[in-house]
Formats: structure tokens, C-alpha cells, sequence
């Protein structure tokens, strides 16, 4: 909430049980533990009913952004293809990645360089990404942390207004905090929304 | 437990305190009623051996604004910035089932924090384990991490702290220790007690179970023995995502101004929190079991009031504003019942299925007996024959190179990376270091000036088995120079004092001892104890502990931003504070090079670690680390593994090369700054930042690059194979 609105997003919370976005031209899926995960990662999540909001969102061509957690949720709910299994560690990891990005065609990253590296933390026991097909890549490990099928730390829909990634880049938003690297991404979903009431 | 032994023995209270309780009922207890006495009154519940000792320690100071007997302590960090902070320990769960008895250490003391109405924004977890070599001190090392992480992280609270420290005295009997902090986000205070009679009495969050009967007296209060897994029903299982609704419920609950009180609970579940509550209030309580909330419908009355089912809360509430109580924990997903109400006249009557189970005074309860247990000094002549100088020592190459791989001194970088200890983006300072560093309070983010906390916990089991006053007071001191090291003037501490059994008077000795070290550092550094916890009977078959005294330390930097850098710069010269002594008694190279613990422990001077610390909160240099465990050569080698550095150094003046190297001499610590700030380091420059070895002149030269890999792969070698 702090760093969307430090890229000059006006940001609020949108309450689980709820099934409206109250209009929002974008939505983020930050990470957590939705109701503690106890079963498979995002798996109870997907159903919340603000889930269909979200859904109707990214269907209308809308960005949506889902961080760690919130990458779990989507890939649970299948706006972004594959799965996050546990780590090849099989610990939970919180430690700093370097990632590139691969592709700068989405509304995660349009304020991003080809190829451009970032430093953002990962956390999380199930980050370890499986996928049948070929996804669109958005995001790939230099140094892979987690077992992740080729490098893969985000990706998104077909469309690519749907991005899922595991490192967390609200927390690489500070250089205070070791680096703003993650501003990039938030403020690619800021711009995104821009461009797209612009042509609205 | 046989058919001969009374019943409240085999709940753990001795026949004068069963006399003790008949004459204030003027009757023999119920069932329900001797079960909540023998709660109340376990050592764990009713610190009946400590307290006398406790009220040696001092309290109070202009930045106190609670200080001990509820559930944290609460100091003003900075102009209307408040922080409570507490620790205490699950020692005898985690012995047990080290998951699920680490997991619930956190949830407990997370509790205590959000029982004032703060939010707790940092965890660190102090641990003791015997050594790594040994199958079940892995797991159970493995199996703690997992929980402290399991639980930690799903709350979304960076652990940030802590230490892991193995020992062969900690075999079969490991310390689990768990401190929280919190910041309030209004000026109020709430207490563990209602406005008055009239109030409800309403229990929130989790349902109540089997799960952790008698966790208190059964597992806390007694001494471990063979067959100690049979125990295993006693550790009560934690529920993280409930906690986290808790934690949310229960500050929208204060926000809206719908609290006269609340209380946690923990050990004792419903008789503490009821009787606590009403006793603090000056008031009584009539209390309904039928109306708690249950797993299993058929509990009988004494197993609802001694469950430790954990995540749960009792709020104490006005009748006019019990819907909406009930409304806001609807809408978080939790229960809400009022299961009691108070009253005037002091006594606590529950009742189950319409009889009355039980009617005593509250007060009763609350005040456990006290005892002034005897107390002999351990005889500890033959530890002290020892002169460790007079042993064959290995070169001091080798002896740098075995202590930088003991896991008590290697990195922890294996714990630390499996806690989530970044969320909240508060933590400036990440574990790693000599403390952490938090900038707080959350609505200030960012701000320029934003004032920080700096946190450390440290606890000398070794100096304490050899001398626990000097070990009680070294906790202090060394947990002051780690907040000092990153620019933080100490102000209060919390402590967990972990001994073995009370009814051993040498035991009692060690522990009086120990609270006059911790009482004399505290004087001498001018800051109070603001809460703690006593955890006796750590003993298990092979005997006791160390006297264990940890400290956890609250510092203040009056700019989080400002704080001491984590890492020296090239060309950087190094000053050494303090004065370096013969002194090898207790230190780490004894233990890894001997496998001893032997010797005189290392003297203490408090005027000086006073000065020490002064000087390293000033702030004035660059990077600061304090010498302890390992001496002078480990301080050296972790500044160059951190900063990736090499170092040229000279031994200290008139220094032979193993105690000047090795020795544990207290009041040290070495600051790094520009040639041309040294003489306002009030210190002896040994040498200077420069290339990619470790060279103490005429004594070894050593690349970094050797240094850093055993130090780091030390812990995951031992734990991934």
C-alpha cells in the first residue's frame, strides 16, 4: 500500500468477502499467508468471493498484479498458467535474488529495459514453479534459489495484463531497505493504468 | 500417576499447600477447583521461588510507562512513541515436540504484547541446544527453526534476532526463548483488568480443546526424565492465521474505544485469565463453562479451565457495547462469547451444566505461595583449579579456523534466512549483525528523523556456570555493547531466566547470584527491567543447564537512519576499546579446543563496559563490534568476512598471542574509522582495513575468502547432509 502510493497510485484494501473492486482500474494480490496456507498455497484463497471481482477485472483487459501470495492465488485460480510447489531446499527462503526481465510487453514491466536486472528479496516456501506449454516469462532468476523450472520467478497471461511473481518488489522499493529495484514493476502497474484510462 | 499418590500431588502441589488451600476455603477443594489451584500455583504460574529475588531488580526510570507485572513492559522510545517488549521461554514444550513448542513460544508471547493493545511488529528468538553432532540435537535444533518459521512467518512478524548457541549442558534440554515487540499506534495503554463489576468477561479466538491440559505444571514445573515424549498431549498446537485475526480483531476492537481490558491467554487458559483479571480489578467473577466454545463437547469442567488451547483472548467489555464486540469478531471469522461476569466481593464461581464447580477468592489464585528457598554455593573450587594458559594449544591458526566452524560462533545465516525477517519493511538492520534495527512507529515511514529501535538478546551460559553473578551481569553488559554497536543508547531490558530445579539449593544460589549481576549491570547502565520470565527445571537426566540468564535489550537511536553501518570500509583503521587481559576461563576456544568449561570466568568491570558502551552510542567512528564469544580474533575475522575485507593487524600491547587472540576479556569491542578521526576513539589503534587476508603480525595471515567459507558453511554442513 506504501509503495503503490509512493509511485502515486491512490491505493486502498479490498475486503476478501467482498465481490467488488469499487471500480478500481487495477489490482494487486500482495503476499501473506491467506488463511494460513495450511492446505496447498492460494488454494482456499481462489475462492474468496472478491476472487470474481479480480477475475472479471483481468478479463475486461485490466492489470492485475499478484505478488508471492498473491502470484500462488492466481496461479490457483488460473489467470496465470502453472504452479508454485515447495522450494528443492524444502525450507522456506528469505533471502535477496537477482532477476532479469525478460519481457517488457506486459503491465508489470513496461517502464522496464529488455533484459534489465533487479535486485528484489524473495519470501517464501513455495516459490518452485511447474508449468506444462510454454508460459509468456516475465521474470527469470540470474542465480535460481528455488528449484524453479528454467528460472522462472514470474510470468503472465497470454494477454499479459495478468502478472505473477515470487520476489516481492515492494520490498525492494527503499534503498534504505538494500534496494528500490521493485519500484520499477510498481510503478509499470501505475503507468499501465494510465495509459489505459488514457484510451479508454 | 497411582492409585496411592493423592490427587494433588499428582497434580504437582505439595500437602502444606493443599493445607493451605483447604484453610482459605474452609473446605476441601473440587475437582475443578484443586485443578485451577494447582495451575495457579505452579512455579511457572505463580513464580512462588522467584519472586522474592525478583524484587531485588530495578524497574523503574523516566522513560517507564508499564513496568513488570502485566503483560510486557512499555517504554517511551521517543516523544509519544511507545514500545513494549517482553520474552519468555517454551523451554519444556519444545523439548518435546520442538515444532509445535517453538510455534506456540511465539504465538504466547505475541499475545502478551497484543494483550496491552500494541501491535507486535518484531520476534527474536534466543536458543540453546547441545551440540550439533548428536541426531536428536539436530532435530530438535531443525524442528524449532521450522516452527519459530512456520509460525512467524504465516503472522507476518519479521523475526529479526536471536542467538543459537550449542553446548553439551543444553543436551536433552534446550532453551527456547522468545521475545516480542510492540508499538502502540494510540496513546492507550489497555490492562489486564475490567472498569469494574458489571463488566463482561469475553473470550475470543480460537475454540477451547484437550490440547495443552496442565502445559504449565505438568511440563514446566517438573524435571525431565526418561519417557518424556509421553508428554507430548501437553503441548498445546498453533493455529498462526487464527493468531493473525486475533492480532486485527483485537486492535479494531481497541480503536473503537469497545475495551476496558483485556488479557491473554497462556499458562492456566481460563483460571488465570479469569482470576487474574478480577484479582488485578479489585473484583470477583461468575463464570459460565457452558458458554465457552468447545472442540470436543464432552470436556469436563476442570479440563475447560485448565486448557492451554492456544489464540485465544479475553476482552473485558461493557454490557452496552457487547454487540458490537461481537459484531467486529464476526467479521474477522471469530468467536466471541461472553463466558463470565464480574462482580463485586472478589470471589470466582464458575458453573457447569447449572452446578457450581467451583467458588474461591480470585485473590487466592492470582497470589500463589512464596517461598524463600534454601540457597548453598555450589562448591566450584575444582572448575576454578584450572589454569587454562597451562594447557597445549594448537597454533592459533588452527584454533581461529575450528572456532570460526563451531555453530555457536559460525554464521546463522541457515536460521535467519528461513525467517521471514524483511516484512513489515521496518527492519534497517537485518539479523547478521551485532543487533537489529527497527524504525518505527509505522505511521512515521519514512520520515525524515524517524526514530529506531535497536534489539539484541544475549545470555553468557558458560561465564554463569562459573560464576552466575558475573554471568547475569555480562548478559546485560554484552547485550548493551550489541545495541550500542549500531548507535543505540540500552533502556530497558526484559530477562528469561532459565535454571534448574529450585528445590536444589545450590541451584537457588546460583540463581540469587545471577539476578544481583543482572541487578548491579542495570544500576550501573542506569536502565530498568521492565518484565521477564523464569523457567526452572531445565534439567533433564545428564543434569542441569548453565545458569542461563538472557537478556533481551530495547535501544533507541534517536534517527534510524543515522545508525553505526553494518560493514568497515577499506583503508579504515582499527581501534580496539578496552583492555585485554589473560583470561581464557569460560571462553569459547576452551570449549571447542579442550571440551572443557573450566577456569575463572573473565572479570568484570562495570564503570568500564559503562564508558564502552557511552562511547559506541555517541556514534562517533565507523563500524563497531563487540568482543565476546571467541575473543579478539573472531571480532576480526567476522569484521572481514562481513565487509569482504582483508585487515592487517598488530596484537595488543604486551598481548601473547593466545589469550590476546583468544581471551574473553569483558568491555571490548573494536570501532573502525578514517586515520584522522582515531584519536576520538577512545581506544588503541591495532591496525587497518586493507587487502584480502587476515594478517596479525608474526602470527598467521589468512585470506578472508578460507575464513568466510568455514563460517558460513559451518551450520549447513552439520544440518543439510
Amino acid at each position: 500500500m506504501h509503495a503503490l502510493r509512493a509511485e502515486g497510485a491512490d491505493a486502498d484494501y479490498a475486503w476478501h468477502g467482498d465481490d467488488d473492486l469499487g471500480g478500481a482500474d487495477a489490482v494487486v494480490l500482495p503476499g501473506g499467508f491467506a488463511h494460513g496456507d495450511y492446505l496447498r498455497t492460494g488454494a482456499i484463497a481462489r475462492f474468496s468471493p472478491v476472487m470474481d471481482a479480480v477475475r472479471a477485472l483481468a478479463d475486461t483487459a485490466k492489470p492485475v498484479l499478484g505478488i508471492c501470495n498473491g502470484f500462488q492465488i492466481l496461479a490457483e485460480a488460473h489467470l496465470v498458467p502453472g504452479a508454485l510447489i515447495k522450494n528443492s531446499g524444502l525450507r522456506f527462503l528469505c533471502v535477496w535474488t537477482e532477476i532479469t526481465v525478460e519481457d517488457t510487453d506486459t503491465i508489470a514491466t513496461r517502464a522496464c529495459a529488455p533484459g534489465q536486472r533487479l535486485r528484489i528479496p524473495i519470501n517464501h516456501y513455495e516459490g518452485n514453479y511447474r508449468v506444462n506449454g510454454e508460459p509468456r516469462v516475465v521474470f527469470r532468476y540470474v542465480d535460481n534459489p528455488n528449484g524453479a523450472l528454467h528460472s522462472i520467478a514470474g510470468v503472465s497471461n497470454e494477454a499479459g495484463n495478468v502478472v505473477g511473481l515470487m520476489p516481492h518488489p515492494e520490498r525492494a522499493s527503499e534503498d534504505l531497505l538494500g534496494s528500490s529495484d521493485g519500484r520499477v514493476i510498481l510503478s509499470s502497474l501505475v503507468e499501465s493504468c494510465r495509459v489505459l484510462s488514457a484510451r479508454a | 500417576m497411582t492409585d496411592t499418590v493423592p490427587l494433588y500431588a499428582a497434580l504437582g502441589l505439595t500437602s502444606d499447600e493443599f493445607a493451605r488451600i483447604t484453610t482459605t476455603l474452609g473446605r476441601e477443594p473440587s475437582h475443578t477447583e484443586l485443578a485451577m489451584f494447582s495451575v495457579m500455583w505452579s512455579e511457572h504460574c505463580s513464580y512462588k521461588s522467584s519472586r522474592t529475588h525478583l524484587k531485588g531488580l530495578p524497574t523503574e526510570a523516566p522513560w517507564v510507562v508499564l513496568g513488570p507485572g502485566e503483560g510486557a513492559g512499555v517504554i517511551e522510545v521517543a516523544p509519544g512513541v511507545m514500545v513494549a517488549f517482553k520474552m519468555e521461554s517454551h523451554n519444556h514444550p519444545s523439548a518435546v515436540e520442538p515444532f509445535q513448542g517453538a510455534a506456540t513460544g511465539v504465538g504466547g508471547i505475541v499475545r502478551d504484547i497484543l494483550s496491552l493493545g500494541a501491535r507486535p511488529i518484531a520476534v527474536l528468538d534466543p536458543l540453546r541446544f547441545g551440540p550439533l553432532t548428536d541426531d536428536r540435537n539436530r532435530f530438535l535444533f531443525d524442528g524449532v527453526v521450522r516452527g519459530i518459521a512456520s509460525y512467524g512467518n504465516s503472522l507476518g512478524l519479521p523475526t529479526v534476532g536471536g542467538e543459537a548457541v550449542f553446548d553439551a549442558a543444553y543436551s536433552g534440554n534446550p532453551l527456547v526463548n522468545a521475545m516480542c515487540v510492540g508499538v502502540f499506534e494510540d496513546p492507550e495503554v489497555l490492562h489486564g483488568r475490567p472498569r469494574g463489576p458489571g463488566d463482561l468477561a469475553v473470550l475470543v479466538g480460537s475454540k477451547t480443546g484437550r490440547d495443552g491440559i496442565g502445559g504449565a505444571s505438568i511440563l514446566a514445573s517438573q524435571e525431565f526424565e526418561e519417557g518424556a515424549e509421553n508428554k507430548r498431549p501437553s503441548v498445546q498446537v498453533g493455529d498462526p492465521f487464527t493468531e493473525k485475526l486475533l492480532i486485527e480483531a483485537c486492535l479494531e476492537l481497541k480503536r473503537a474505544g469497545l475495551l476496558t481490558g483485556m488479557q491473554d491467554l497462556g499458562a492456566a487458559g481460563i483460571t488465570c485469565a479469569l482470576s487474574e483479571t478480577a484479582a488485578s480489578g479489585g473484583v470477583g467473577v461468575d463464570g459460565d463453562l457452558d458458554a465457552v466454545a468447545l472442540r470436543e463437547a464432552d470436556m469436563e469442567p476442570w479440563e475447560i479451565c485448565m486448557s492451554e488451547s492456544q489464540e485465544r483472548m479475553l476482552a473485558c467489555v461493557a454490557p452496552d457495547r457487547i454487540d458490537r464486540v461481537i459484531e467486529t469478531c464476526a467479521k474477522w471469522g471469530l468467536d466471541a462469547r461472553v463466558v463470565a461476569r464480574y462482580t463485586a466481593g472478589g470471589r470466582l464461581v464458575l458453573t457447569a451444566h447449572g452446578d457450581e464447580v467451583s467458588d474461591v477468592p480470585a485473590q487466592a489464585l492470582a497470589d500463589g505461595p512464596l517461598y524463600e528457598r534454601p540457597m548453598i554455593p555450589a562448591d566450584r573450587t575444582k572448575l576454578y583449579a584450572l589454569d587454562p594458559v597451562d594447557l597445549r594449544w594448537p597454533s592459533p591458526e588452527e584454533i581461529l579456523m575450528r572456532l570460526l566452524a563451531s555453530p555457536s560462533i559460525a554464521s546463522k545465516e541457515w536460521v535467519w534466512r528461513q525467517y521471514d525477517h524483511m516484512v513489515r519493511l521496518n527492519t534497517l538492520v537485518v539479523p547478521g549483525a551485532d543487533a537489529a534495527v527497527l524504525r518505527v512507529p509505522e505511521s512515521r515511514r519514512g520520515e525524515p528523523g524517524q526514530p529506531g529501535i535497536a534489539l539484541a538478546t544475549d545470555g553468557p551460559g558458560r561465564i554463569g556456570s562459573l560464576d552466575p553473578y558475573v554471568g547475569g551481569a555480562l548478559a546485560v553488559c554484552e547485550s548493551a555493547r550489541n545495541v550500542a554497536c549500531l548507535g543505540a543508547r540500552p533502556l530497558a531490558i526484559t530477562d528469561c531466566l532459565n535454571f534448574g530445579s529450585p528445590e536444589k539449593p545450590e541451584v537457588m544460589a546460583d540463581f540469587a547470584a545471577c539476578i544481583r549481576g543482572i541487578r548491579d549491570a542495570c544500576v550501573a547502565f542506569g536502565i530498568p527491567v521492565t518484565g521477564g520470565n523464569v523457567s526452572f527445571y531445565n534439567e533433564s537426566p545428564t543434569g542441569a543447564i548453565h545458569p542461563t540468564a538472557i537478556v533481551g535489550m530495547l535501544g533507541v537511536i534517536n534517527d534510524a537512519y543515522a545508525h553505526r553501518p553494518v560493514v568497515a570500509r577499506d583503508g579504515d583503521v582499527i581501534v580496539l576499546l578496552g583492555e585485554t587481559r589473560p583470561e581464557l576461563g569460560g571462553s569459547e576456544a576452551l570449549a571447542v579446543i579442550h571440551d572443557t568449561v573450566a577456569g575463572r570466568a573473565p572479570s568484570l568491570d562495570l564503570e568500564r563496559e559503562v564508558e564502552v558502551v557511552a562511547f559506541l552510542a555517541s556514534g562517533v567512528g565507523g563500524f563497531a563490534h563487540d568482543l565476546s564469544d571467541g575473543g579478539l580474533a573472531v571480532a576480526l575475522a567476522e569484521m572481514c568476512i562481513a565487509s569482504g575485507l582483508g585487515a592487517e593487524v598488530e596484537l595488543p600491547p604486551g598481548a601473547d598471542p593466545l589469550w590476546g587472540l583468544f581471551g574473553e576479556s569483558t568491555a571490548r569491542a573494536i570501532v573502525t574509522c578514517r586515520p584522522d578521526e582515531a584519536q576520538r576513539v577512545p581506544g588503541v589503534v591495532i591496525g587497518r582495513l586493507r587487502g584480502s587476508s587476515l594478517n596479525v603480525r608474526g602470527v598467521f595471515d589468512i585470506p578472508v575468502d578460507d575464513l568466510a567459507r568455514v563460517y558460513r558453511e559451518a551450520i549447513p554442513s552439520l544440518m543439510e547432509r
